[in-house]
């Protein structure tokens, strides 16, 4: 890990009498992936726009190589957006000129066009592509300038698999150019794919901070056992095991999988559809706020 | 289906009243517009005829003539300015009572005829002096004031309601993530416009002169600056408009409050010429009041820069101070 590229030092925004973030503070170190992962609601977005420098907070700072941010984190910054409009009536290309002149520096439109495979939309009204073409094309944007952090704000949020798949496999590119990028979601299997260190926001506050094996290694030394909800007798409900509802499943964590199994089949919980599987960061999720992360 | 077409009916009123902006000034506009009028235009019976005056210190109100209903009696005091004004119509006739009572009157002008014949009836040994040189047509007065207006139009609504667009859909917080400036974003806006609004007042004059047989009087070229200066004086007082609001109704009704005072009491469609003199005052705070005071002057009376300069200068006052105080009040988001 080198230097941290970003710091943010207890950071808080409130609107009115709503605190959306309240004193977050974390480092992120040149060409990792840091997520922020959370549910809708938990302050990612906000703490995100104000470490892209277009919101201020209420208090705290943010610093970008040692400095306050200026001018030069914002030549540095690539962004995409939750939510993006494009100017209306321009083609692909044409939207990605703009952009490319509002830098001194950066990929050229060529380059842009060959890194998010937009050869074939390059002449399409940017009104007239899909979602998965609408965040390549963001993404492109977002690369324009050639920078060194990448924001990336819930990026694949309404795509279908394949889209999102296909998108993950460009920031994964890009990852392996050494840039460091800022990542929203709230798909852990995209945090888990992408992500080398994340913070889990819930409340406006950071619950846990690491790298995600780490983390999960922290909180499960266990394996995660899931049974459907509808076949979990109310009496198993008492057993002295670690039990979650998450949605229609019953999850049970436990380091010593033989008495877990010995205790269900003595309180007669039916076994048929057990499945047993490693946990994972949503799993953690629920381990640290007990509730279903996408609610 | 009346279920629905209530529950539609029920959200979108509550819409309504609870953007506060908009409700204030859907309610405001019209109200203002009807009273402005009512100021403007009510009072007693308007006169049919406009006469000038002159010598108006000696004891005119002992001559017939001025006790004549339903003319407008106006004071001057520069006659050669007055003579220059009965010749383009702006004045009926102008009227000497001193020395034996000496009148000028465009022999082309029909209202000239009519308020002649009642100066006759009343003092039948009035001198008559005839003003030469060719009357001024309404078309070669209005046509400036239509030009003016639809650039008015363009400028206001044009910048006003794309900006406007342009944060709704969040184009504005994308180019906010760059390293583009309010005042770069905000004079780019002004130089797109003004091209586009000079483009389509070039092609209307060139394509309607000939037709209506307009002729300027004085030098194209000044008139050309005279558009550019006043567009952009236009074009930053609607961006004013646009670097805040982000509610439609709200800016419709704003951009309509800037609008039809203009529209009333710029000059388009006649002179203010004996209006009240607040009206006339007013009338100066408007951008439109100078582009076509200036503009007039140029075509009808052949104007150069140095008569026009004021007017110049106070579009590029304007200008100015509206493109600092919306580079000042922009906002590329709703918070």
């Amino acid at each position: 890990m080198s230097e941290p590229i970003l710091e943010v030092r207890g950071l808080k925004k409130s609107y009115g009498t709503v605190t959306a973030v309240d004193g977050v503070s974390f480092a992120v170190s040149g060409g990792v992936c840091f997520g922020l992962l959370g549910p809708n609601g938990a302050g990612k977005t906000t703490t995100i726009e104000i470490m892209e420098g277009i919101l201020s907070a209420t208090s705290g700072e943010v610093s970008y190589r040692g400095e306050p941010l200026g001018r030069r984190s914002r030549e540095d910054s690539g962004i995409l957006f939750q939510k993006t409009a494009l100017q209306d009536f321009l083609t692909v290309r044409q939207s990605l000129t703009l952009f490319r002149h509002l830098y001194a520096r950066g990929h050229s439109v060529d380059a842009l066009i060959k890194l998010c495979a937009l050869e074939k939309l390059q002449n399409r009204d940017t009104r007239k592509l899909s979602g998965g073409q609408q965040q390549r094309l963001l993404l492109a944007i977002a690369l324009a300038n050639d920078p060194a952090v990448l924001f990336l704000d819930e990026p694949t949020t309404g795509l279908d698999p394949q889209a999102r798949r296909n998108f993950w496999e460009l920031v994964q590119s890009i990852k392996a150019s050494r840039k460091t990028i800022i990542l929203t979601t709230h798909y852990m299997e995209e945090a888990e794919l992408l992500c080398d260190e994340i913070a889990i926001m819930d409340g406006g506050r950071i619950i846990a901070q690491g790298g995600p094996r780490q983390l999960l290694r922290e909180h499960f030394a266990e394996v995660l056992l899931e049974l459907p909800k509808q076949e979990f007798p109310g009496s198993a409900r008492a057993l002295p095991l670690r039990l979650f509802e998450a949605g229609e499943l019953i999850e049970i964590t436990t380091d010593d999988l033989d008495s877990t199994l010995r205790s269900l089949m003595d309180a007669r919980v039916p076994l048929t559809n057990l499945r047993i599987r490693p946990p994972n960061l949503e799993d953690l999720f629920l381990e640290l706020t007990g509730k279903a992360l996408r609610a | 289906m009346m279920q629905r077409l209530l529950a539609v009916w029920h959200a979108r009123n509550l819409e309504f009243v609870r953007d506060r902006g908009t409700l204030l000034f859907t309610l405001v506009v019209p109200i203002a517009l009807v009273v402005g009028m009512g100021i403007v235009f009510g009072g007693p019976e308007r006169p049919l005829f406009k006469v000038g005056v002159l010598s108006t210190h000696v004891a005119q109100e002992s001559h017939p003539f001025l006790h004549e209903r339903y003319v407008d009696f106006v004071p001057v005091t520069d006659r050669a300015d007055a003579i220059r004004k009965v010749g383009r119509h702006q004045l009926d006739l102008l009227f000497d009572p001193k020395d034996g009572a000496h009148y000028w009157v465009n022999t082309e002008s029909p209202k000239g005829y009519i308020v002649e014949k009642l100066l006759l009836a009343a003092d039948h040994g009035a001198v008559r002096e005839p003003v030469t040189g060719s009357a001024v047509r309404y078309v070669d007065f209005l046509f400036p004031g239509v030009l003016g207006m639809n650039m008015m139009f363009s400028c206001l609504f044009g910048v006003g309601y794309v900006v406007l667009r342009y944060r709704k859909s969040g184009f504005l917080k994308r180019l906010h993530a760059t390293p583009l400036t309010p005042f770069e974003f905000l004079s780019a806006q002004v130089l797109s416009r003004l091209s586009l609004v000079m483009l389509v007042t070039l092609i209307l004059y060139c394509g309607v002169a000939p037709i209506i047989r307009f002729h300027a009087a004085g030098s194209l070229l000044l008139l050309l600056l005279i558009a550019v200066m006043g567009a952009l004086s236009l074009i930053a007082l609607g961006l004013t408009i646009a670097a805040r609001f982000s509610s439609d109704e709200l800016v419709g009704g704003v951009l309509n409050l800037m609008t039809w005072p203009m529209m009333l009491l710029s000059g388009i469609w006649y002179s203010l010429e004996g209006a009240p003199h607040w009206v006339r005052l007013l009338a100066q705070v408007f951008p439109l009041t100078h582009i076509l005071n200036a503009a007039r002057a140029v075509t009808i009376d052949g104007a150069g820069i140095y008569q026009v300069a004021p007017d110049l200068a106070y579009l590029a006052l304007t200008a100015l101070a509206f493109l600092a105080f919306g580079a000042w009040s922009f906002r590329w988001r709703i918070d």
